[in-house]
């Protein structure tokens, strides 16, 4: 019988490829978000998958904040150019006009107008009906208990207690006007499955996930790297040279570096083994308040 | 550096062949299961430090285990129900060991709650059902096995726990197996284990422990390390629902799907549900390469050496293995919903990739989940549960769950509000021994379909005539009537079998509650169309004289009865001339008294390909050219 066995990876793999392939066929107009990140570089091979040998049939949505590392929409642009997608580059533009950043309004303000507010208004722009998000159940409490087809209302809101029985591989798609879905095909991995994945497929990933010397500013304990002439010349000027990489991407002045020695995907999961500290710790917008992500997934952020 | 890169890569190359095994969590708080799970993860050092860090600080502050860490808060994620103390949904969990990794479907125990302990247990490959060895086997316990049996786990393992509240007594955990055996065996479980621990303290969890030692067994994470549960897909009956057309351009016509049982290879035989067509598989195409095999839950993509006409839904099968293909079935049905069941609701099923909507026609009985006792009721309430008789609108193509989850499984959706409302796994209506193991016999599968055994060329032959339609379109008052009724007896003289299809008649009865809306138009001539279908299927020439105002009407009336059996009249009659023949109706349509009436308030297209074009005034002359055209064609008389 072993012929006929997955491995864990292989199975996760075909559950994905079967969500991504159920939303395109029950959505009149679904989008995938991408953030860039190594999560998201993951659920685009595997939307590739899906559609093989046809073209992916849905377009990639990037909400830029503006304030991302620049070495992230080199390779945004690089990638999404050589791969040819068809991709969405959107921003709050009220917001960016105004200047809202992370050092002048503080983390709160600038995720809600830059990040909560743009992601809202990119989707009500271009009217998708499902989006997909590359979000795992194994990062952070709330997301725990998430279903796979995440309904939202009007207002892309999520109720936590009203969540739609979600049984064996069958997914309730029906959708009101102006409701919507958000849909997470990677729920069931892990940091160390998309890892995993992104070494056996080889999947490029933007460079800041490995180790380098970066010009690092330590503000309260949060190792953030100088990217930009945006940072208040008083910080930029207490920059070291440091040898890091992030766990994850996000906005530069919201997004902590860890110190690391690991410059290639084998030394990053020994390091993962080895290190104490979740993933999204490294993200400062986790601690603004108590159960600070189910807030904000209420309000509709990803 | 070297080495550790070698050891790095060793890890990770096992790591990915490791298989997955999933497993459904039931208890309440006071079992101890959120410690229990706690305890395998953190025992299996898939904690973090700060996850750690956040634990102790939420014990000290929320937590009900005294000063020790509170594993269950780990595990209760949101807010609100940190503050009730109470998991009230399915949370995932995550871990893995050398040998497997984990997916833990964690749900909370209490009654309430049945409907999350179903939606967290209906991927699992295994159930863990908790004991508190003080209270042993107690309702609940019976609630969880029953639940765990209706959703097709195959393995469970009954962990006594709090054994240390026992004093690690033998004799407290045999009297607890063996009542529970009693229980049992009234279901039908395939494998079920006993396991004595102590989740607090941590014996028999992931270390066996030396205070039981007249327990030989594995501790239960040995156990689930170990247990064999990929012989449990059904890798027997070949069940491929296509979920995906893939067209990327003209030549390319590929099939997609995850393959929900049995195994498809390159050169296959199949048969396609629900058109019967059969044909061979050409490839099956990943992107990582073709193979020659697909088994489930491989998602493949199919392609086929002929080209068949295929839509999601359907089905591809071996032709002698065929799963049933029935609008009425038998189902164990689990209400979902806060509002409760209305017999008369229409609601949506989603089965196989395939959605179409469906009606409860019967509730055989409710299920009791605690007593297992059957009893009747007139609808289900939240987390009720019974079998039921259902009819949908289209065939489904199904097996009964027991044999097969994937083809075996439903969901009903709230017409209004969209909720999942209900699930339901089917159940063999008629007892095994009453029908043949597999369905071969192509005339009843023909039955089954609802298809006739007589074919419309046998019709043909004994009739001497070919089914087929002739429409007659024009205005109110153009005279088109006046044609077809003379038509039909004409045709009835010379012996010709042939149905004039009045739409009057179909107004007063059959379509009665239809209005002359733009929409109940063509649900009318949906109809008539269907109707004209049947009888030509049968051999039976129809006459139909309707105004059917533009040509995507038309189209559909076509396509319905197959564009090579419709032929089309046009009674070319203008606005003036109709009016003189009903001027009353056109004077009322004029006021605005009546609305939608084709030629005033509503434009009537003329057809640009009609066979003929008829004048009114010459009803002698027109019959005698339709029945030259039958003639001419083949339709009436053929030899």
């Amino acid at each position: 019988m072993s012929d006929y066995l997955l491995t864990n990876l292989r199975e996760l793999e075909a559950e994905a490829i079967h969500i991504i392939r159920e939303v395109a066929a029950e959505f009149e107009n679904p989008v995938m978000l991408y953030s860039i990140g190594k999560d998201s570089s993951v659920m685009v091979r595997l939307a590739e998958k899906a559609f093989y040998p046809g073209k992916v049939p849905f377009p990639l949505m990037h909400i830029d904040s503006k304030w991302k590392f620049q070495e992230m929409i080199e390779f945004r642009d690089n990638y999404a150019r050589e791969k040819g997608w068809d991709l969405i580059v959107h921003y709050n533009k009220e917001g960016y006009e105004s200047g809202v950043g992370p050092f002048t309004h503080g983390s709160k303000v600038h995720t809600d107008i830059m990040k909560t507010q743009a992601l809202l208004e990119g989707l009500n722009k271009y009217k998708f009906d499902a989006a997909f998000g590359g979000a795992r159940r194994d990062e952070e409490k709330s997301r725990a208990k998430e279903r796979i087809f995440s309904f939202r209302d009007k207002f892309h809101q999520w109720d936590p207690k009203n969540q739609r029985p979600e049984l064996w591989n069958i997914y309730n798609a029906k959708v009101q006007k102006g409701e919507s879905i958000r849909v997470f095909p990677i729920s069931n991995w892990t940091e160390l499955d998309i890892w995993q994945y992104i070494r056996l497929e080889n999947i490029p990933i933007v460079p800041l996930y490995f180790a380098k010397e970066r010009p690092i500013v330590d503000m309260d304990g949060n190792l953030i790297m100088a990217d930009d002439e945006r940072m208040p010349k008083e910080l930029r000027d207490k920059a070291k040279m440091r040898m890091v990489r992030f766990r994850t991407l996000g906005c530069y002045p919201l997004t902590g570096a860890i110190d690391s020695e690991a410059d290639t995907i084998e030394k990053i999961v020994e390091e993962m083994m080895t290190v104490t500290v979740s993933e999204r710790t490294t993200r400062v917008i986790d601690f603004d308040q108590e159960a600070s992500m189910e807030q904000k997934k209420r309000e509709g952020y990803f | 550096m070297t080495d550790t890169k070698l050891n790095i890569r060793e890890f990770l190359d096992q790591d990915q062949k490791k298989d997955l095994l999933r497993l459904l969590t039931a208890g309440s708080v006071d079992d101890g299961k959120s410690t229990l799970i706690g305890r395998l993860m953190f025992d299996s050092k898939m904690l973090y430090e700060d996850q750690l860090a956040a634990l102790e600080r939420d014990s000290k502050r929320v937590g009900h285990a005294g000063d020790d860490i509170d594993y269950a808060l780990l595990l209760d994620g949101l807010k609100a129900e940190r503050e009730q103390g109470i998991t009230i949904d399915v949370a995932y969990r995550y871990f893995s060991t050398a040998k497997r990794k984990f997916i833990i479907a964690d749900t909370p125990g209490h009654e309430q709650y049945t409907r999350n302990m179903i939606t967290g247990g209906s991927t699992a490959n295994l159930a863990i059902i908790l004991i508190d060895a003080r209270h042993g086997v107690i309702t609940q316990t019976k609630r969880h096995t029953y639940l765990a049996n209706l959703l097709g786990i195959k393995h469970v393992v009954v962990a006594i726990n709090k054994m240390d509240l026992v004093d690690f007594s033998e004799k407290r955990y045999e009297e607890i197996r063996d009542s529970y055996e009693a229980f049992v065996t009234q279901l039908d479980v395939p494998d079920v284990n006993f396991i004595p621990l102590s989740a607090l303290k941590g014996d028999n969890v992931v270390e066996t422990s030396d205070r039981m030692p007249w327990y030989h067994g594995p501790s239960l994470l040995e156990f689930l390390e170990n247990v064999h549960v990929s012989s449990d897909r059904n890798f027997d009956d070949m069940r491929f629902p296509v979920q995906y057309v893939l067209r990327p351009d003209i030549k390319f016509r590929g099939f997609s799907t995850s393959v929900a049982s049995g195994i498809i290879r390159k050169g296959d035989e199949v048969m396609v549900l629900p058109s019967l067509k059969k044909s061979k598989v050409e490839k099956i195409i990943t992107y990582d390469g073709e193979l020659d095999y697909a088994f489930p839950p491989q998602s493949v993509t199919v392609t086929l050496e002929d080209e068949i006409d295929i839509s999601r839904g359907d089905m591809l099968v071996h032709p002698d293995n065929l799963p049933r293909v029935e609008r009425q079935f038998e189902a164990m049905l689990v209400w979902m919903d806060e509002k409760e069941m209305n017999l008369s609701t229409q609601f949506y099923i989603k089965h196989a990739n395939n959605n179409t909507k469906a009606r409860i026609d019967q509730i055989r009985y409710k299920v009791d989940v605690n007593t297992l006792e059957k009893s009747n009721i007139e609808k289900f309430k939240l987390n009720e549960i019974g079998r039921v008789v259902l009819t949908t609108t289209k065939p489904l193509f199904f097996d009964p769950y027991k044999k097969n989850k994937q083809t075996g499984s439903f969901i009903l959706i709230d017409p209004v509000t969209h909720n999942t409302c209900a699930v339901g796994m089917i159940i063999d209506r008629m007892g095994s021994k009453h029908l043949p193991s597999r369905i071969t016999d192509m005339d009843k599968e023909k039955i089954a379909k609802g298809e006739a055994l007589i074919k419309t060329e046998e019709y043909e032959q004994s009739y001497n005539q070919k089914g087929e339609t002739i429409w007659i379109t024009g205005l109110h008052g153009s005279g088109k009537n006046e044609l077809a009724f003379s038509l039909e007896r004409k045709l009835f003289e010379s012996g010709a079998k042939a149905v004039l299809i009045d739409g009057s008649s179909l107004r007063s009865g059959l379509n009665r509650e239809l209005d002359y809306s733009p929409a109940d138009r063509a649900e009318h001539l949906r109809r008539v169309a269907h109707i004209c279908k049947m009888l030509n299927d049968q051999g039976i020439i129809t006459i139909g004289s309707f105004i059917s105002r533009n040509s995507s009407l038309r189209n559909q009336v076509a396509e319905i009865i197959g564009k090579d059996r419709f032929h089309m009249f046009y009674m070319d009659a203008d606005l003036e001339y109709c009016r003189n023949n009903k001027p009353e109706l056109y004077e009322k349509a004029e006021k605005g008294a009546i609305e939608n009436l084709p030629g005033v308030d509503m434009e009537y297209e003329i057809p640009d390909n009609a066979k003929m074009l008829f004048n009114p005034e010459e009803n002698e002359k027109n019959l005698d050219a339709i029945l030259d055209y039958l003639a001419t064609n083949k339709i009436f008389p053929i030899k």
